[in-house]
């Protein structure tokens, strides 16, 4: 995996293009990213780099931490991720990963931590029909049958049952960048993200779409 | 200011014409044909303004070969070349969506606002 960017996301608004046309867009603050570490393969078995994002009051870190970000004469970071560097990729020279890590038209991948809904039903969770509303019907939001008879004897895995939802570790593939704003430290990247404002999430080149995007 | 009201900001134009509910409009907007860009005009009663900052809107409605037409324009789109005003109207509504009930002159015309009052 390419070099990527973590940040923050601070809400959604709408951009226009050149064109004129109306695009919404998710704003990332990304500025003040900060190798850490880079780790190679003789040492720790594999190439990547340790990025942190987000300043931390040095008295909330441990002693251990604080060691650690003393090693790269870094600030202490809240939010603190690795990006695996692929075969023949080095790591920057600068400990300083700006902005331009990202190009205006390239296409990213988005992770975050999504929304928690709660403890929920199968026609929330899973989508599920339901049962009629009415004629009789008493048994409206359930989640029905759920396997057979002695074959196969038990209940299949992965069936949809009601349950927590939400919280969990979502991606988002191939959104575009719309905007890089250096001055600002925010990237602007087309449609919606996981999680709610304010939560940390990761920004890698797209996985899936490799071209710079032809608006 | 926070970041996003910077962005939104900045994509505001700057000169729009004071215009409102029942006034008579042209909404010059640009269309691109191929590589070529040409001004197109459409005209008619503005039958509502909705949203506010970047997402306001507003409806034009005309009657055109005895069809009505509406179109919703972004307020502060780049397509947007010009907004001309042609009447000011005197309507006692925010949304005059009863126009679309009605049918001959009466479809098309709203009172013509008195030059005192527009003071």
């Amino acid at each position: 995996m390419s070099i990527g960017l973590l940040g923050k996301k601070l809400g959604m608004t709408r951009v226009y293009d050149d064109k004129g046309r109306i695009t919404t867009a998710t704003v990332i603050e990304a500025g003040g990213n900060r190798i850490l570490q880079v780790k190679n393969t003789e040492k720790d078995g594999y190439n990547a780099i340790q990025v942190g994002f987000g300043d931390q009051k040095a008295q909330r870190v441990s002693k251990a931490q604080t060691g650690h970000f003393a090693k790269s004469s870094s600030t202490a970071k809240k939010f603190i991720r690795e990006f695996r560097l692929a075969e023949g990729e080095t790591a920057p020279e600068s400990v300083d990963l700006g902005l331009g890590t990202f190009e205006v038209g390239q296409w990213v991948d988005v992770i975050g931590q999504s929304k928690g809904k709660g403890f929920q039903g199968v026609v929330k969770k899973h989508n599920f029909a339901g049962q009629p509303a009415s004629h009789g019907s008493m048994m409206h939001r359930r989640n029905g049958a759920i396997g057979n008879r002695s074959t196969p004897g038990r209940v299949w895995k992965n069936m949809g049952m009601p349950g927590h939802m939400g919280d969990e570790r979502v991606t988002v593939q191939n959104l575009r960048v719309l905007q890089v704003r250096e001055e600002d430290g925010v990237i602007l990247v087309s449609g919606a993200i996981p999680g709610a404002k304010g939560t940390n999430v990761i920004v890698r080149p797209a996985k899936k779409k490799k071209a710079p995007a032809k608006s | 200011m926070s970041i996003i009201d910077k962005i939104e900001s900045e994509q505001l134009k700057k000169e729009i014409p004071a215009f409102n509910v029942g006034d008579t409009v042209k909404v010059h907007t640009r269309v691109i044909e191929g590589d070529k860009e040409r001004i197109q005009v459409y005209s008619g009663i503005v039958i509502g303004r909705k949203g506010t900052g970047i997402n306001s809107n507003f409806t034009v409605r005309r009657v055109s070969y005895g069809e009505g037409v509406e179109r919703v324009f972004p307020l502060h789109s780049p397509r947007i070349a010009k907004i001309e005003i042609e009447r000011h109207g005197e309507v006692r509504r925010a949304k005059l969506n009863y126009l679309r009930s009605r049918k001959g002159k009466s479809a098309t015309t709203v009172k013509e606002k008195s030059p005192q009052s527009r003071a």
